[in-house]
C-alpha cells in the first residue's frame, strides 16, 4: 500500500515536487480553481464572519468540555444501540477494527473517505488481517489504485490529470486508454459496485459526532459513503475525538462553513446522518454499528492552551488550497497525512516533533490559511509558537539542537543590533565587505541560498542614518 | 532593511510625514524590531530587541510611530505575546502597540487629500502579506496612488499572493521561495506595467532579486518613493 514520504526530508520531497511540470500544472489549476469557487460561494453570503465566529465559539465550548461531550456522546450512542469504543492510540484502533471485522467473518470491507483511518494506516492493518478494504470514494480509490497516498484532505487525487486515471484504470481494470472522463466514472462505479454487493463490513470517518443524540454525520458528494454506511450488515467508523460538537442544533452552522470552505458548495449532494443501527428487519443501515473513538495525541493538543485550538480544524482543506507553498509542492511532498499548513501544525504534535522538524518552518508566513480558515484557527501562531519550542525548547526542556550555526548567528545578531555604535560598526564592515569581497560573500550558507534563483541586494552607499544626520546638520 | 539598502524610501517617508503636517524625528539608536529572530524561533533576542524599540519611543515622547513597512509595524503591533506572564512589559508594549502605524494608514487617516509626488506611467501593487492580513492594509495604498498625478493602477489577480520571501523561509526553502515569485511576476509581466509597488520593502528586494536574475526589465519602488516622486 501506498507509503508516504520521508517528512524529514521535507526540502528534498519538496525540491522533487518542483520538478514534476505535470504534476505542478494539475496542482496550480486546482487550487485555483477550488480559492476562486470558496470565494464565489461566499460573496452569497453576507454573515460570513459571523459564521466562522460562531462555529469557532461551538468548538472553543466544546473543547473545554470534552470530557463531559464525549460520554455524553458515548452513552447517547449506546442507548441507541451503537458499541462504543475508546482508542488511545492507532494500533488500538487498528486491532478494534481488526476485531470487528473478525467477528463480522468479513473479508471485504467497503470504506468512504476518512482522513483518521489514514492516520491510522488502517489499510495495512486489515491486509495484514487477511481483510482486503477498498477505497470507494473515486479520489481515494484512484490513489488506491495507484499504490500512492492522499495528496490532499478533501481531494486526494488533485494531482493526476485525466491522462493520468485513463492510463491508471487501463492498467488497473483493463479500460480502454483514450477513454474520456464519463466512461472512466462509469467503469469506477462498475467496479465499486460490485464490491458494495460483496463486502461484509463497512468503514467510514465523520465530520461530526453528536453528543446530544449519539448521531454521526457524514457529508460526501459522490454517494459512496450512503452505500458504505447502509450496504453492510456491520459498520464501523472511526472518529478522532475532537469531532465531537454538543447538539443536533450545532450541525447548522458547520453545514454552512464547510462545504463552501472545501469545495465551494452550499451544501454537500449527500449529508448522512447515523443514529444507531437499524432497529426493523426492513430499515436502511447496519445491523450492527461501532464508533471507535480515537484520542492518538489529540488529548495532549488538548492540554496545551496554545496548540488547543489546531483541534478546532473541521479538514475543509482551504488552507491547503490558499497557501502557497502547497500550491508549489503539493501535498506528499510534507510525507504527513495531513499536509499543508493545518498539517504542518498538527503533524509535530500528533507524531513527533523530531520527526516533523522541518514542517512549521516550510511556511512564508504569508498569512493566507488564517484567512480562509472557516473556524478562524490562527495557524501563523501556531507556526511561531512551533518554531520557537524547536529552536529554544519547550518550558523546563532544551531545544533539539542548542547550538547550531543559525542560533549564533540570531545571538550575534541581537548583540550588534542592541547598540547604536556596534551596529554603525558591524554595518561599515559589510558595506566594506561587499565592495571588496562580494563575490566570495555569496559562496557563504545564507547569501549561497539567497542566490539560487536570485541577485542580492547591495547596501546603499550611504544608510539612512547617515543621510538624515547630514540633514539634521544642514538644518 | 530601509535603513541599509535602501535609504530613499526612508528619505521619502521623512518627506511624506512632513507633507502631512507631521514633524518628524527619528532616533538614531534604532536597528531592528526583532522579528527576524522571532519569526525563525529565537524570541529571546527577538524579546530584547524589542525591548529597545519600546525604550526608543517611550524616549522619544512622540504622538505615533510610523514605519514605511507593514510587516515591522505588524511586529510592533503584535509585540503582546513576547511578554506573556509579565505585565509590567506587556502594559509598555501594549501602549506602544497602540501609537504604532503602518505609513500609508497613517497617511490616509489623516486625512491627507495630496501626496507631494507625480509619477507618468502603469504601477501594480503588491498587497505585502503582513500588512494586508495583520493590519488589514488594503485600500490605503490603493486611495493613496490614485492621488498620484500621471499615475495608472494596473490591479494583478496575483496581487494578494505572497512574494515567496517569507524572512529566513527565502534561504532555507530557496527553490519553493523562488517559484512563489515567479508565479507573482508572471503574473505581474502580462499587465505590460513599468512598475511594481508595495508597502515593504523586503517584498520589493526578493522580488528585484528574482527579476534581475531573470533578465525581466520592471521598477521595484516602495509606495512612499511613488507617492513622494520627485519631492525628497
Amino acid at each position: 500500500m501506498g507509503q508516504h514520504l520521508p517528512m524529514e526530508q521535507f526540502d528534498r520531497n519538496a525540491r522533487a515536487a518542483l520538478q514534476d511540470q505535470q504534476q505542478r500544472q494539475a496542482l496550480l489549476q486546482a487550487t485555483l480553481l477550488f480559492g476562486e469557487r470558496r470565494r464565489a460561494a461566499l460573496q452569497q453570503v453576507p454573515e460570513w464572519e459571523a459564521w466562522r465566529s460562531h462555529a469557532r465559539a461551538v468548538k472553543d465550548h466544546t473543547l473545554a468540555h470534552l470530557d463531559r461531550y464525549l460520554e455524553q456522546f458515548a452513552s447517547a450512542a449506546e442507548a441507541r444501540g451503537t458499541q462504543v469504543h475508546w482508542a488511545r492510540d492507532g494500533d488500538e484502533a487498528c486491532s478494534i477494527i481488526a476485531a470487528i471485522a473478525r467477528g463480522a467473518g468479513a473479508t471485504l470491507a467497503v470504506k468512504s473517505k476518512s482522513m483518521t483511518t489514514e492516520e491510522v494506516h488502517l489499510n495495512d492493518a486489515l491486509a495484514a488481517a487477511g481483510v482486503e478494504a477498498v477505497e470507494t470514494d473515486l479520489g481515494e480509490w484512484i490513489v488506491q489504485l495507484a499504490d500512492e497516498v492522499p495528496f490532499h484532505i478533501v481531494v486526494p487525487a488533485i494531482h493526476k490529470n485525466r491522462a493520468q486515471i485513463a492510463e491508471l484504470f487501463a492498467q488497473t481494470i483493463g479500460t480502454d486508454r483514450a477513454a474520456d472522463a464519463q466512461a472512466l466514472t462509469a467503469a469506477a462505479r462498475r467496479e465499486l459496485r460490485a464490491r458494495f454487493a460483496g463486502a461484509g463490513l463497512g468503514i467510514s470517518g465523520a465530520n461530526f459526532a453528536i453528543a446530544e443524540t449519539g448521531s454521526l454525520l457524514i457529508l460526501e458528494n459522490e454517494g459512496n459513503a450512503r452505500l458504505t454506511t447502509s450496504l453492510p450488515r456491520v459498520h464501523v467508523a472511526l472518529v478522532g475525538i475532537e469531532k465531537v460538537i454538543p447538539r443536533l442544533a450545532d450541525l447548522d452552522v458547520f453545514l454552512k462553513v464547510l462545504p463552501r470552505s472545501g469545495t465551494g458548495q452550499a451544501i454537500t449532494s449527500y449529508q448522512s446522518l447515523l443514529t444507531g443501527p437499524k432497529s426493523l428487519a426492513g430499515d436502511d443501515g447496519p445491523e450492527h454499528l461501532h464508533v471507535v473513538l480515537l484520542d492518538n495525541g489529540r488529548s495532549r493538543m488538548l492540554a496545551a492552551a496554545v496548540t488547543r485550538q489546531a483541534l478546532a480544524c473541521i479538514r475543509c482543506g482551504a488552507c491547503l488550497n490558499a497557501c502557497p507553498v502547497y500550491q508549489q509542492v503539493g501535498g506528499h511532498a510534507y510525507g504527513a497525512v495531513y499536509p499543508g499548513p493545518i498539517g504542518a501544525v498538527i503533524t509535530p504534535q500528533l507524531l513527533s516533533p523530531r520527526k516533523a522538524h522541518q514542517l512549521p518552518f516550510a511556511s512564508s508566513l504569508c498569512g493566507a490559511c488564517r484567512e480562509v480558515c472557516p473556524v478562524k484557527i490562527d495557524i501563523p501562531a501556531l507556526l511561531l509558537h512551533l518554531r520557537q519550542q524547536a529552536r529554544e525548547g519547550k518550558a523546563g526542556q532544551p531545544p533539539a539542537r542548542r547550538r547550531s550555526a543559525e542560533a549564533l548567528l540570531f545571538r550575534g545578531f541581537a548583540f550588534v543590533a542592541g547598540g547604536r555604535r556596534r551596529f554603525a560598526c558591524a554595518m561599515g564592515i559589510a558595506r566594506w565587505l561587499q565592495r571588496l569581497c562580494g563575490p566570495l560573500l555569496h559562496r557563504l550558507p545564507p547569501l549561497r541560498s539567497w542566490r539560487q534563483g536570485r541577485e542580492v541586494p547591495r547596501l546603499a552607499r550611504h544608510s539612512f542614518r547617515a543621510r538624515w544626520r547630514r540633514q539634521e546638520h544642514r538644518q | 532593511m530601509v535603513d541599509q539598502c535602501w535609504p530613499e524610501i526612508g528619505l521619502a517617508t521623512v518627506a511624506l510625514l512632513r507633507h502631512a503636517g507631521c514633524e518628524v524625528l527619528f532616533d538614531p539608536d534604532q536597528t531592528c524590531c526583532g522579528q527576524p529572530a522571532c519569526n525563525s524561533g529565537y524570541q529571546a533576542p527577538g524579546r530584547a530587541l524589542a525591548q529597545r524599540v519600546i525604550e526608543q519611543f517611550e524616549r522619544a515622547r512622540a504622538d505615533a510611530l510610523v514605519l514605511p513597512s507593514g510587516s515591522c509595524a505588524a511586529q510592533i503591533r503584535h509585540y503582546g505575546p513576547l511578554f506573556a506572564g509579565d505585565d509590567l512589559w506587556l502594559q509598555r508594549a501594549r501602549a506602544v502597540a497602540e501609537r504604532t502605524f503602518e505609513l500609508t494608514q497613517f497617511l490616509h487617516q489623516r486625512g491627507l487629500g495630496s501626496v507631494p509626488g507625480r509619477f507618468a506611467g502603469r504601477v501594480t501593487l503588491h498587497d505585502a502579506c503582513h500588512g494586508l492580513r495583520e493590519l488589514g492594509c488594503h485600500g490605503e495604498p490603493r486611495a493613496l496612488l490614485a492621488l498620484v498625478p500621471g499615475l495608472q493602477l494596473v490591479e494583478s489577480d496575483q496581487a494578494d499572493a505572497c512574494c515567496g520571501f517569507g524572512g529566513t523561509f527565502a534561504v532555507k526553502y530557496p527553490e519553493i521561495s523562488v517559484a512563489i515569485a515567479d508565479r507573482k511576476l508572471d503574473a505581474i509581466a502580462g499587465l505590460g506595467v513599468d512598475a511594481v509597488t508595495a508597502g515593504d520593502a523586503s517584498c520589493l528586494l526578493h522580488l528585484r532579486g528574482r527579476l534581475q536574475r531573470r533578465g525581466l526589465q520592471l521598477r521595484t519602488l516602495h509606495l512612499a518613493e511613488i507617492l513622494a516622486a520627485g519631492a525628497f
